[in-house]
C-alpha cells in the first residue's frame, strides 16, 4: 500500500479507491505531456516514470524520477488543470489511476475526505518535492572536497 | 573530548601498487608496506598521506584488506593532485590510523541503511564490505548513492557485486546525460525505497556536510534514532593527532574524537553558524 492510501481513514481510503483503476504502461510509454490536460492522476505500484521537461534547443530533459509508492501528479488538484511537467515510464510501470474530474467532485461532496486527502498530498508529496528541489539548489555534491570525508581540499 | 591525544609518529612508507581511474578527476591508490606495516585501520578511520615534496592530506581509507589499503583521492588541490597522478612503484608516506570508525550494529540483524553523497561513498565502502559479510544471514543493507551526474558515480563493479551479495542499492543523480536511464533527485528522495525498518535501523552518512545534514534530518524524520545515525564530517586535519587545533568544531577534535561522530553528537553543532 502506498503512504497516501495507509495515510487515509479506512472509509476513504475505500472512496478514493472505488474511482481508480489498474492501469500499465510498457517501457518509454509517454504518459503525459508538458501543458496537457491534467485530467487523471496515478499512484505508482512499481517501476520508474521520468518527468521531464522541453528545453529549447537543449531537448527534452529529465529533471526527477518517481518510483513505487509515489504519488504521479498534483496539477490536477490546481486550476488551470494543465500538467506542468511530461513524464515517461522507464521500464514496465504499474499503477492506479484516477479520473481527476471524480476526485475533485468527491472531495467537494465530502469536505472531510477532501481535506485529509489534500492534507496527505500536501505532506507527502507538495512538501517533500518543493524541499528537495530546494535542496538540490545547494549542489549537495559539489564543493570542491577531495578527501573522502576527512578535510576540504588541499 | 576522549583523553589525551597520541603522540606523532613520523610517516611509514608504503608503495603503490595499483591505480584505478574512478573519474575523470578521482582515483584509487592501493598501498603496501615497504616494510614495517602500520597499526590495522577500521573503516571510517583516516590516514594522513603524504606525497614526498608536496605536503600531506588526510584521506579516509576506500578498502583494508590485511596491511594493504585503498585511497580514493578527488585532484583538487596540489596534494591531491599529486596522489592522484601517483603510478605503481612510486612511494608515499602514510601516518595513522586516525580517529574513530564506523560503528557496527550491536544487535544482530538490525537494517542498515548506507547514504552516500559524491566522494562519500568512498570511506563508507569498506563498511558496506563488512556489513555484507555479517549479513549473509539476514539480508544486505540498504545503500542510497547520489551523485552530481553519472559521470560521478564510481564503484560501479563493487555496486553490481554488493547487489549480487543482497544489497539494495538505489543510485541517483542531480544532473542526468541522454544515456542515464536511472533516478533522478536528490539522494534523500530515495529514502522512502530502502525497504528498511525505521526503528531497527542503524544509519552510516557520509558526503559534504551540507548532504550530511540534509539526509540525516530526513533520516530522523522516517524515526531513526539520532545516536543511531553515524555521520563522518569533514574538517582541516593537519596533524592527525588531536595537537593542532585545526579540526576544531565545538568541543570536539575531529581527527581524533571524529571524524565518525552521532547524529546526536554533529547535530547541535552544525548548526552554529560560527562553527
Amino acid at each position: 500500500m502506498t503512504a497516501l492510501l495507509a495515510g487515509l481513514a479506512a472509509d476513504h481510503r475505500d472512496r478514493l479507491l472505488a474511482l481508480g483503476r489498474d492501469v500499465a504502461w510498457a517501457d518509454g510509454a509517454r504518459i503525459f505531456e508538458e501543458g496537457g490536460p491534467a485530467d487523471r492522476f496515478w499512484l505508482v505500484r512499481s517501476g520508474l516514470v521520468a518527468l521531464d521537461v522541453h528545453v529549447p534547443g537543449r531537448g527534452t530533459l529529465v529533471v526527477e524520477t518517481l518510483g513505487e509508492g509515489e504519488l504521479l501528479g498534483w496539477s490536477w488538484l490546481f486550476e488551470p488543470y494543465r500538467w506542468q511537467l511530461g513524464a515517461v515510464a522507464r521500464g514496465v510501470v504499474d499503477a492506479i489511476e484516477f479520473d481527476a474530474a471524480a476526485v475533485r467532485a468527491a472531495m467537494d461532496d465530502e469536505p472531510a475526505f477532501g481535506l485529509e486527502l489534500l492534507r496527505l498530498i500536501g505532506a507527502g508529496t507538495i512538501g517533500p518535492r518543493l524541499h528537495a528541489a530546494r535542496t538540490r539548489l545547494l549542489d549537495l555534491y559539489g564543493g570542491g572536497q577531495d578527501t573522502a570525508g576527512t578535510g576540504p581540499a588541499r | 573530548m576522549t583523553g589525551a591525544p597520541p603522540a606523532a609518529a613520523p610517516p611509514v612508507r608504503y608503495r603503490v601498487t595499483a591505480r584505478t581511474a574512478e573519474t575523470a578527476d578521482t582515483a584509487s591508490i592501493v598501498l603496501e608496506p615497504v616494510t614495517d606495516a602500520l597499526p590495522p585501520f577500521a573503516p571510517g578511520q583516516f590516514a594522513m598521506v603524504y606525497a614526498f615534496g608536496v605536503g600531506d592530506i588526510p584521506l579516509s581509507v576506500s578498502g583494508i584488506d590485511g596491511h594493504r589499503l585503498t585511497h580514493t583521492v578527488r585532484a583538487v588541490g596540489a596534494v591531491s593532485r599529486a596522489l592522484h597522478g601517483m603510478r605503481p612503484g612510486e612511494t608515499v608516506g602514510v601516518r595513522g590510523p586516525f580517529g574513530t570508525a564506523w560503528r557496527l550494529p550491536d544487535t544482530p540483524g538490525a537494517d542498515v541503511l548506507v547514504v552516500a553523497g559524491g566522494i562519500g561513498l568512498a570511506p563508507l565502502r569498506p563498511l558496506v564490505e563488512r556489513t555484507l559479510a555479517a549479513h549473509r544471514r539476514t539480508g544486505g543493507p540498504a545503500v542510497l548513492v547520489g551523485a552530481r551526474t553519472p559521470a560521478d558515480l564510481f564503484f560501479a563493479a563493487d555496486v553490481e557485486r554488493w547487489r549480487t551479495a543482497g544489497a539494495r542499492v538505489l543510485t541517483t543523480v542531480d544532473r542526468p546525460d541522454p544515456q542515464w536511464y536511472g533516478e533522478v533527485g536528490v539522494v534523500t528522495t530515495l529514502l522512502d525505497r530502502a525497504a528498511v525498518d525505521p526503528p531497527r535501523t542503524t544509519a552510516y552518512l557520509c558526503g559534504p556536510e551540507v548532504m550530511i545534514r540534509a539526509a540525516a534530518r530526513a533520516v530522523v524524520h522516517r524515526g531513526v534514532a539520532p545516536d543511531r545515525i553515524h555521520v563522518s564530517l569533514e574538517r582541516t586535519m593537519h596533524c592527525g593527532t588531536g595537537h593542532c587545533g585545526h579540526c576544531q568544531l565545538g568541543p570536539l577534535l575531529l581527527c581524533r574524537d571524529g571524524p565518525v561522530v552521532t547524529w546526536s553528537q554533529a547535530e547541535q553543532l552544525l548548526s552554529v553558524r560560527e562553527l
